[in-house]
């Protein structure tokens, strides 16, 4: 008998929606009630999955297809973690937008149940599974204000592009299998004969999957058109979590299976990496919509990750998984700022309407600096270690190239944050936003950006929690 | 002497402003505020005072070291003083309360963020002077951009966007290749600590490139010729608080980080670039000259001298002399308490007029003598004349120069003309000549906080000038120790 209880989680999560979905439909308004359990749930499989997994070193079950380390139980917290504060923020947003239903904590909630079996997979059809129930729900998702034509046109237009690399990511399982007979990670890593090149074909295959979802460039198209045109609330969802779980699945497939093939996919790597931060920093500058405009952004921050995935070695590994938790506790605090800019009922996502903030809403606009010159990697914010542990890692293993571009490239991306804060701080005043916001807003908003100012204080915990992962 | 004194130092100011952060920010006058700030500035200067009197300036060692574990088996936070850092300590917890004194005029709103932006500033200045750990010294290096844009930005003159970005882009440019050069040292050394990387040394073959990359970024900070662009900008726009910062301790990072770092890590490379060095700075020193006689506003002139003078300052330390190097630092302090006093003169009169072209004053002497005396002090002291802290600096630099190569001191000396040119001419155009602007009658002469501020600058001026040795005696052994270390290092390469 399996060791179901390092699953628990999962399983707690899948039949909390079922039990959610039959509630919804028996009980007439319910939505504060599900919104309310999703979040309980959520949090009860957080403190489970701390709980069984936390002091695992590795545990493979069924038959080796999934898959239980440090790396899976760090990264579900993240995710949960993640999951529970996009539920919880993006309440009110949705009252205004009357669209406060059932759906969407269930929603989340599968979503999150993908993730989590993209995180622990072992195997590329465990993996393809969790792939594709967490893409299901984000179509539905980012279409959720049915009512307005860019929803639609965001959930159709991630659909058609998803469906698509979905596609490639599923030719290139096929290829592997066929060429090392097995679709396990650990079979596959025995059974490897690199003189196949059919075996790169795959590889690559896959990794062009991976990077949409993760939209490294050049598979970035679809991120600025679908983060703009999704509810704000989902799109924090978007540049938060999927990431997580891709990230992850991204090091677990390069770096099990194909490690020994290191040479033929280190170049591809590399080459995400630098075209993401430059474009991303690039392509940034004229942006008008904020939501765009953090588009982009993340494309440039998926860069630096990938960088640090590209060294080949566990220090690598490390700092882009400390990359991505900073990255996404920065992009919390911007998004919580975005979704305080209301005003009589309706929201503001327009880098114009951000005008003088400072003088009416002077402490926003200093969390906004905050969150800004952070995420531009000014030193001692945390934005600046994520960026400086990435670096660190690449000039390791000698790849100056990518440590000088990358460096460069948060210089270009600097500027576009300064504008930002220039038009917060140099410009004109506009009209006041409301000022009563919910508690759990507040919330998030004051303790990321207390995380962000005073990492640099504690800076050894972080590292300490990420150390235990050990892939290679 | 075990209370972290240099800590408390970098920490008093940000307590400060954490303080003020938590008061109420009312329009207008608020004074309350500036009592704080003020209050907190002249403790930290007393405390810095107290630390210059511990100082024992018999040893190069390092003094009032502090070390403690920041990110476990990597950085280790870590501060000290030696002879040439406790000098710009000083300079710094020196100029920051009478640039908050000086903020009662050209400040208007929100002041109470200015302050907090200031003090700010000045913790993280001391903190670049004091850290002994390269990633340490990176992050306060880094990190006075943030409050130097804001002060640049919201309180700036008309252009300030403009040159808040340039001011911004182009530090952050240079210092990132000083990032990638700060890490390659780890992975070359296995250490970021200072002290251990003076013992230890770090490979020849690496030095080039390792030193090339420091010298990206000091070298826009000093700044030097043709990357001092960012400068006349910047203080153009910034508030005249804001300048004096910028002139007086920004640009001497850069200054203390060529000594520091350059010199200290990297001999080698130090002579091997000496010739590029001794170019840029002969560059600087006459090309900006020239610029200088051309300008029509006031600060821009002095942002223009602050270029030559800082040309004057790396000739100086890439001599490798005993004397050039002990004159840059001598150059530098003066050069912060002169074009500091410079800055507030402009001020001064732009606070009356509203104007900072110089063809718009003439023939104020008469109407305001004292404000045209102490101005006529610091011109004087600006150009070098014996009695003057500025004479010693320049004359040492020169001398060393003179030791290590004729002809580059012999055109620098040209620079000493040329600076007394445009100073004097300056001082001719705006103070004497027949008094054509009616407007200029009703200016009133310095008020008490000003006549207060220009005194205590003037008084370690024309001191140094005439008595130097307090600075000599500071300095005198960790100079001369860098200078055996570093002869040591050639030679045995």
């Amino acid at each position: 008998m399996e060791n179901l209880n390092l699953i628990l989680p999962e399983i707690f999560i899948s039949l909390s929606v079922m039990f959610l979905l039959i509630l919804g439909v028996f009980k007439k308004d319910s939505s504060k009630l599900i919104f309310n359990l999703s979040l309980f749930t959520i949090l009860i499989s957080a403190i489970i999955t701390i709980n069984e997994t936390y002091s695992i070193s590795r545990v493979t079950l069924f038959k080796d297809s999934v898959v239980i380390d440090p790396m899976a139980s760090l990264m579900k917290v993240i995710t949960l973690i993640g999951g529970f504060l996009v539920l919880v923020i993006s309440s009110n947003y949705l009252r205004v937008f009357k669209i406060f239903k059932i759906e969407y904590p269930i929603l989340i909630l599968s979503s999150i149940l993908g993730m989590m079996v993209m995180i622990s997979s072992n195997d590329l059809m465990v993996f393809y599974m969790g792939l594709e129930l967490q893409s299901l729900a984000l179509y539905v998702l980012a279409t959720f204000n049915r009512d307005q034509l860019k929803s639609s046109e965001a959930g159709l237009k991630y659909f058609v592009l998803s469906a698509l690399s979905s596609g490639l990511l599923l030719y290139g399982c096929s290829l592997i299998y066929g060429f090392s007979g097995s679709t396990n990670f650990d079979v596959i890593a025995n059974q490897l004969n690199s003189n196949e090149y059919a075996l790169t074909f795959g590889i690559v295959f896959i990794l062009v999957g991976l990077a949409f979802k993760i939209s490294a460039v050049p598979f970035h198209m679809w991120a600025p058109d679908v983060y703009e045109g999704s509810p704000t609330s989902v799109t924090l969802f978007f540049t938060m979590v999927p990431k997580i779980a891709a990230l992850t699945v991204f090091i677990r497939f390069l770096y099990v299976p194909f490690i020994n093939l290191i040479d033929q996919w280190q170049m591809i790597i590399i080459f995400l990496s630098i075209a993401s931060m430059i474009f991303g920093a690039i392509a940034a500058i004229g942006q008008t919509n904020i939501k765009r405009l953090v588009a982009y952004s993340s494309i440039g921050h998926i860069g630096y990750t990938l960088a640090g995935l590209a060294t080949g070695s566990n220090d690598g590994i490390q700092s882009s998984i400390i990359y991505i938790s900073i990255y996404v506790v920065m992009n919390l605090a911007l998004f919580s700022c975005l979704l305080m800019l209301k005003r009589n009922e309706q929201y503001y996502e327009d880098i114009d309407d951000l005008s003088g903030l400072s003088k009416n809403h002077p402490l926003l606009s200093l969390c906004l600096l905050i969150i800004l010159f952070s995420l531009a990697g000014i030193p001692p914010l945390a934005g600046f270690f994520a960026k400086f542990y990435v670096f660190k890692a690449v000039i390791e293993q000698s790849m100056y190239f990518l440590a000088i571009v990358g460096l460069l490239s948060t210089v270009i991306a600097a500027f576009y944050y300064l504008r930002i804060i220039k038009i917060i701080y140099f410009d004109k005043e506009k009209e006041k936003y409301d000022t009563d916001h919910g508690i759990w807003l507040k919330f998030s908003l004051t303790f990321s950006t207390i995380l962000i100012l005073l990492y640099f204080i504690f800076p050894s915990q972080l590292i300490e929690v990420v150390s235990r992962i050990n892939i290679i | 002497m075990n209370f972290p004194i240099l800590s408390s130092l970098i920490l008093l100011p940000i307590v400060g402003a954490l303080f003020l952060f938590f008061t109420k920010d009312k329009d207008g006058n608020n004074l309350t505020a500036k009592y704080v700030a003020l209050f907190t500035t002249i403790v930290n200067f007393l405390i810095s005072i107290y630390l210059w009197l511990l100082f024992d300036p018999t040893t190069s060692a390092f003094q009032f070291v502090e070390e403690r574990i920041w990110i476990k088996d990597f950085i280790n936070y870590k501060v000290g003083v030696d002879g040439i850092s406790i000098l710009f300590i000083l300079l710094t917890t020196f100029i920051t309360p009478l640039c908050i004194v000086s903020v009662n005029n050209t400040v208007k709103n929100r002041l109470r963020d200015f302050l907090i932006a200031i003090l700010i500033m000045e913790s993280f200045m001391i903190g670049v002077f004091c850290a002994l750990d390269l990633i340490v010294f990176y992050l306060f290096f880094e990190a006075g951009l943030i409050p130097m844009f804001l002060i640049i930005g919201i309180w700036g003159g008309p252009k300030r966007v403009y040159s808040a970005f340039k001011f911004f882009l182009y530090t952050l440019l240079g210092s990132v290749l000083m990032l990638v050069a700060i890490i390659s040292i780890y992975w070359i050394s296995g250490t970021t600590d200072v002290i251990k990387l003076y013992e230890l040394g770090i490979d020849a073959k690496y030095q080039n490139l390792l030193w090339l990359a420091f010298f990206s970024s000091f070298a826009v900070k000093t700044p030097m010729w043709p990357v001092h662009t960012w400068l006349p900008d910047a203080h153009v726009e910034a508030p005249t608080a804001g300048s004096v910062l910028l002139a007086a301790i920004l640009l001497k990072m850069a200054g203390y980080g060529f000594i520091r770092f350059s010199l200290g890590l990297f001999p080698v490379a130090s002579e091997v670039f000496t010739p590029l060095i001794y170019t840029l700075s002969v560059i600087a020193i006459i090309f900006t000259s020239f610029i200088a006689l051309m300008q029509e506003d006031m600060k821009k002139l002095i942002a223009y001298s602050s270029v030559a003078h800082m040309g004057f300052v790396t000739l100086g330390i890439f001599t490798l002399q005993q004397q050039g190097i002990e004159g840059s630092i001598i150059q530098m302090i003066s050069h912060g308490l002169v074009s500091a006093a410079l800055f507030l003169c402009v001020g001064v009169v732009y606070d009356r007029m509203h104007s900072r072209l110089i063809k718009s004053y003439g023939g104020i002497v008469t109407i305001i003598p004292k404000y045209s005396i102490l101005f006529m002090l610091f011109t004087l002291a600006a150009l070098g004349l014996p009695g003057t802290s500025g004479f010693i600096g320049e004359f040492l630099i020169l001398m060393g120069a003179f030791k290590d190569n004729f002809l580059v001191a012999v055109i620098a000396s040209f620079g000493v003309i040329l600076g007394a040119a445009y100073m004097l001419w300056l001082y001719k155009r705006v103070v004497f000549g027949k008094l054509v602007n009616e407007d200029l009658k009703q200016m009133v002469d310095l008020n008490r906080s000003e006549y207060l501020i220009l005194t205590c600058l003037a008084v370690p001026t024309l001191f140094f000038g005439f008595y130097p040795e307090p600075l000599f005696n500071t300095i005198e052994v960790s100079v001369s120790d860098l200078i055996n270390m570093h002869n040591l290092n050639i030679a045995s390469k």
